[in-house]
């Protein structure tokens, strides 16, 4: 519905949706998003991994997934017949990891674009600088290359720092670390210990993400995080996203992304526009709306 | 994969547990051992449940008040609504000759339901007091035991077969005692249908999801259930 750009509207968050395990999900939204491939196989953590919280979950998954060789010779041409758009979620440790697998996935039939998930909470080693991810795979694959960040970091400068290396668009936002402790034991309850948080306590975090990036930079942004409504994703939109993903919401909802959408059609009928890209970008008009600007109310 | 509105019809004490039940509406009751995936009112994740009891118009779930989730479930009334996703996972393998079932605490809860598929079987429940035991009353045909008790001191010298659902030692003691016993497990699962990988536990060396390979496995490998490690 964002005619200006080819972006899809709605995708899946990486790391929240098994596309062969679930194809009526995945064929609910606009392209899926795989779950994060490493270049080795990886069993992921121990359990305990999930913990909900009063205001979102925990998981520490680990990036658990076949690695790139099984990921391209198997579960690849099987995603290929849910016939959608396929951004693989791609990890590594360094950024020659990284581009190894941007390499071998150019090319590939049905790969629409590759997010580099730069940010993963529940893996130890730290990647090395993201632009310097960002340029190595720049260097060797032709596919759309999507950044995802992590909202600790200082955003508008790492969004100028992989636009300059590279990246068409911005993944905004991954999970921030969490911890949640047993209140019995009062020891934590993931075995890995803390987590990458998400769900509806993450939304600010994301619209000021978004907001901030897309104040910086030109790129397309795929906005996620604790996105549960119609509305939610129209504020994603107007902090200035041009895709947004849902993630936690699928596991409580599976059917969220049919719903999301009709309740965006219900929210471009109420409102004074005839498509949502007219309201893309909007937090970022000069215009106050009368009485918006400071009410405490709501 | 289905996902309802259903209205609770009625929400009775059972000993400590609650037994809710539910208007089924157009909902597979499944088989035993399977579960459903439970809105638990004002909480984030739905919760993990096995059906209790299944009747043509209604399914009931035992549930005990453990965490916030299972509290705001537990405190549900007649005339509330909520979301109810399911049957999900694989249940009892029900092609079985002689079969006794085996319950600790709030795992009796799929039992009844498994009963009445087998035509009332015996079976061997046990739990931690008197007033847990109340619950016993769900399962026909059945011998009780209160700890310091404990079911397996109760297993016949050559029980055929065992399908069972308790506390993760009582599983690990009979698994011990009787290697073929089918056995339904439990973990924290966020979504029942395998995207998250959060209810991963180790199956014959690998992590594997159970809301998939179970949460009825046993360790004579079949196409449908997958051995249980040692």
């Amino acid at each position: 519905m964002l005619s200006a750009t080819k972006s899809p509207l709605l995708l899946n968050a990486s790391g929240c949706l098994d596309a062969l395990a679930t194809p009526d999900i995945a064929r609910s939204l606009d392209g899926f998003v795989t779950k994060t491939i490493t270049p080795e196989p990886r069993e992921g953590n121990p359990p305990v991994r999930i913990a909900e919280t009063d205001a979102g979950m925990l998981n520490s998954i680990g990036l658990a997934n076949p690695g790139r060789e099984r990921f391209l010779a198997e579960t690849l041409p099987r995603l290929r017949g849910l016939e959608q758009p396929i951004w693989v979620s791609v990890g590594g440790f360094t950024a020659a990891e990284y581009a190894e697998t941007c390499a071998a996935l150019d090319g590939c039939d049905g790969v629409a674009a590759v997010e580099l998930n730069l940010s993963c909470p529940n893996v130890d080693e730290a990647p090395e600088g993201a632009a310097e991810i960002v340029a190595a795979c720049r260097a060797v694959t032709s596919l759309p290359l999507y950044a995802k960040l992590s909202p600790v970091w200082d955003l508008a400068e790492v969004a100028r720092a992989v636009e300059a290396a590279g990246a068409d668009g911005l993944s905004l936002v991954n999970t921030m670390r969490g911890l949640a402790l047993d209140p019995e034991t009062l020891r934590p309850r993931l075995a890995t210990g803390g987590g990458g948080y998400s769900g509806p306590a993450l939304k600010p975090i994301a619209l000021a993400a978004v907001y901030a990036c897309a104040g910086a930079v030109e790129l397309p942004i795929v906005g996620m995080g604790g996105v549960r409504s119609g509305l939610d994703v129209l504020e994603l939109i107007a902090a200035g996203a041009t895709t947004v993903a849902l993630g936690t919401i699928l596991f409580s909802d599976p059917g969220a992304g049919a719903r999301v959408r009709s309740e965006l059609a219900s929210q471009v009928a109420e409102r004074d526009i005839t498509s949502l890209s007219d309201l893309h970008r909007a937090a970022h008009s000069s215009l106050q709306m009368a009485g918006s600007s400071s009410d405490n109310r709501r | 994969m289905r996902r309802e509105r259903l209205r609770v019809t009625a929400s009775e004490p059972v000993g400590p547990y609650t037994l809710l039940r539910v208007g089924r509406g157009a909902l597979d009751a499944g088989l035993p051992g399977q579960f459903f995936m439970l809105e638990a009112p004002g909480r984030l994740l739905p919760r993990p449940m096995s059906l209790c009891l299944g009747t043509s118009s209604e399914l009931a779930f035992l549930i005990d008040p453990i965490g916030p989730g299972t509290r705001a479930l537990c405190s549900l009334g007649r005339g509330d609504e909520l979301h109810v996703l399911g049957p999900l996972g694989n249940g009892f393998d029900l092609d079985v000759a002689r079969p006794l079932l085996v319950g600790g605490g709030i795992g009796v809860a799929p039992l009844p339901y498994l009963s009445a598929a087998l035509g009332t079987p015996p079976a061997l429940l046990g739990f931690r007091s008197e007033r847990h035991a109340e619950a016993a009353a769900l399962v026909p045909n059945a011998e009780v035991c209160i700890e310091p008790t404990y079911v397996t001191e109760l297993l016949p010298e050559e029980p055929n077969d065992v399908l069972a659902c308790g506390p993760e030692a009582m599983l690990v003691a009979l698994r011990a005692l009787v290697p073929d016993a089918q056995l339904a497990w439990e973990a924290p699962m966020a979504c029942g249908y395998g995207a998250c990988h959060g209810c991963a536990v180790e199956l014959g060396g690998e992590l594997r999801r159970l809301c998939l390979e179970g949460p009825v496995l046993r360790r004579r490998a079949r196409r449908e259930l997958v051995a249980v490690s040692n």
